[in-house]
């Protein structure tokens, strides 16, 4: 495997979607490639962090007034 | 014994006897729906639009839409899934009056590579965590997301933020399975570099 390779399967890497066969081909290459660890963990890092935090956050107000809105319209249509 | 399935080892979708409810008239059972589904239909218009107020038509109309077209929801797939899949429609549509003279849609911007190639090969030392605190990197993960195409974008909330399977991403953006695939990892790679320039591991000697 080579880094390009491994880059196409990065995406698979992180949904499990890869044989045992591939993982081990990509273990095996970042052991030997410091350019593919660094991006191998920092894309982990990027959807991890990304999971990790709430961007949008809904307060309980914004909620409640959403949540009205969207009522009186749909019932409006009844 | 025959060896006929029962259907009730068939795991059902709690949503299912809703929207049957619903669809007979039931608004409180529709309305359950609404509250399961809200802040994950303004999250995904927001990530889309990057604007709070659209964000909010967006989620009002899109649950408006559905409720109008309950009847046609077969059931096919989940009723989450085709919520979203008219809230991104909603937002794409809000996304193009804004840029009147430019289109947006799923397949803009995507036909390059720019950005998708690693550049970056620095360690994140420390952990984002503990370089930043919660507001500044809140500030930094939305300033970041901002910046990347509409159709990388949508692809990355609903599979990264909002944990949609990949074939419900398909299904909600109505691209095909490798579109989303390809799409998915164009997208991290691309965030993953540009996040680089925060968080990597500042060399001695150099600033911070």
């Amino acid at each position: 495997m080579n880094c390009t390779d491994l880059l196409s399967h990065l995406s698979d890497y992180f949904d499990d979607q890869l044989t045992t066969e591939l993982r081990e081909e990509i273990s095996e290459h970042t052991a030997g490639c410091q350019h593919c660890r660094v991006v191998l963990n920092t894309t982990h890092q990027t959807i991890e962090v990304y999971k990790g935090n709430e961007l949008y956050e809904v307060s309980p107000g914004l909620r409640e007034r959403l949540h009205s809105a969207i009522m009186a319209k749909c019932l409006a249509k009844k | 014994m025959p060896a006929i399935q029962s259907p009730a080892t068939e795991e059902v979708h709690p949503d299912v006897a809703l929207v049957a409810r619903a669809k007979e008239g039931d608004t409180a059972a529709f309305e359950q729906l609404v509250r399961q589904y809200e802040r994950q239909i303004f999250r995904v218009a927001q990530h889309i639009t990057q604007n709070r107020e659209d964000a909010e038509d967006i989620t009002q109309d899109a649950f408006l839409k559905a409720y109008e077209k309950l009847d046609q929801f077969q059931g096919n797939s989940k009723f989450s899934t085709w919520l979203v899949r008219i809230a991104v429609n909603e937002s794409l549509m809000r996304l193009r009056k804004r840029k009147t003279s430019k289109t947006v849609s799923m397949d803009e911007d995507v036909q390059t590579d720019e950005g998708s190639i690693p550049r970056d090969f620095a360690e994140w030392r420390p952990n984002p965590e503990q370089q930043y605190n919660q507001a500044e990197l809140a500030d930094i993960l939305r300033k970041t997301i901002q910046g990347l195409p509409p159709g990388f974008r949508t692809v990355f909330t609903l599979r990264d933020v909002e944990n949609l399977s990949t074939e419900e991403t398909a299904e909600a953006l109505g691209l095909s399975v490798p579109a989303v695939k390809s799409r998915l990892l164009r997208a991290r790679l691309q965030l993953r570099e540009r996040l680089s320039r925060y968080f990597r591991q500042k060399q001695e000697g150099q600033p911070a």
